[in-house]
């Protein structure tokens, strides 16, 4: 699937079964991020498919 | 996954409970009221200085305390300080300028430029030449020109955004650093309302995780710009919020478990500390300090601004 990941500001292609298993795969903390499949925010742990088009928000932001 | 309170799909969880938007929206605006009201943060004849980057912190402030205010009739408006960061600070005031006229609230900039004659972009290098880091030598103006445009604008409180994150990295770098002092100046209501010249700043955000502010904001759909201040990965502040959010990720609950904890310690501290800075004015502004020199005034000779 296709994972845009705002604070690199790219999409990368990398598919796994659930928010959980896609964060650990990038290697991304998951109390650093928000997670978007198709325009909403859902669970670390809700299931994921192929076809999901993915947006990893980082929260944090400012100084 | 389905709310724990409706059948709405959820989008939070917290430990085992789990959260739709609307559910959400609502944990999220009675935490922040019931922070103001266990605090006591504002009172009906406060005027309120919202201290506004555009951020979703600030953002998510700004919204919260529109609602609150509006239901006590209590006057607000938002304040900001454009520090002078190109490709950041013009975005996120844009960003602000544009929430604000969205749900008609009055706003004022006070800018670097203005007040010391300079932008941080022009003095961050001299002050890292000279052992102080832009996040250092921004703070200290920012906080100055906060307090200074408060008290003229007539404010009796100015609202920082601050979160929980915010509160335990400060709270874990003081202690790192051994200036517990420094932490006896915490809490979510810092200074003394009657010393004059300071507006007592309050933080109604005080409980809420980074997350929750961001989530927050999302979900309210604000135009927020989430990027970084390109300075932060100079800051010791930085290391502290990595080590944190990866304390967090292990064991849900660390952020939290520090602010208690601390909150349970702070009038200890308070009365520790209480006397051992003598408060007074700045021999140079006049502004209240805890020396002879307030802090703004000694970085302004160290950098060697001229200042109107």
């Amino acid at each position: 699937m296709l994972v845009f990941i705002e604070k690199e500001n790219k999409t990368v292609e990398c598919n796994a079964s659930s928010g959980k298993e896609l964060l650990a795969k990038l290697n991304i903390n998951p109390s650093t991020v928000l997670l978007v499949k198709n325009s909403d925010v859902i669970l670390d742990e809700e299931p994921l498919s192929e076809t999901d088009q993915i947006k990893i928000l980082s929260v944090i932001s400012g100084g | 996954m389905q709310c724990t309170k409706c059948d709405n799909h959820a989008v939070y969880r917290l430990s085992d409970q789990l959260y739709c938007k609307d559910h959400f929206c609502r944990y999220f605006e009675n935490k922040v009221y019931k922070t103001i009201k266990k605090f006591s943060l504002f009172r009906p004849d406060d005027k309120i200085a919202v201290a506004s980057s555009g951020g979703k912190d600030s953002l998510a402030l700004l919204y919260t305390v529109m609602l609150y205010t509006n239901k006590y009739n209590i006057p607000f408006f938002a304040l900001a300080v454009d520090e002078g960061i190109a490709g950041y600070r013009d975005s996120s005031l844009d960003d602000l300028k544009f929430f604000c006229s969205q749900f008609d609230i009055k706003y004022h900039i006070v800018s670097f430029q203005d007040k010391i004659n300079t932008t941080l972009d022009n003095i961050k290098d001299k002050g890292i030449s000279l052992n102080k880091k832009p996040c250092t030598v921004c703070g200290i103006f920012r906080r100055t020109l906060l307090n200074r445009a408060a008290r003229e604008l007539g404010a009796t409180k100015l609202a920082t955004g601050h979160n929980l994150d915010d509160e335990a990295q400060s709270l874990l770098m003081n202690t790192m650093k051994g200036n517990m002092s420094h932490n006896a100046a915490l809490g979510p209501v810092t200074g003394l309302s009657s010393t004059k010249g300071f507006v007592q700043r309050v933080k109604p955000l005080y409980f809420m995780l980074e997350k929750e502010t961001r989530l927050y904001a999302f979900i309210k759909n604000f135009k927020v710009d989430f990027n970084e201040c390109p300075n932060i990965s100079l800051s010791f502040r930085a290391g502290v919020r990595d080590i944190l959010n990866n304390m967090e990720s292990t064991s849900p609950g660390t952020k939290n478990g520090i602010v208690n904890s601390f909150l349970e310690i702070l009038p200890l501290l308070k009365e520790k500390y209480r006397n051992e800075k003598p408060f007074s004015f700045c021999e140079r502004c006049n502004d209240p300090c805890s020396g002879k020199i307030c802090n703004a005034c000694q970085m302004e000779d160290l950098l060697c601004l001229k200042v109107n």
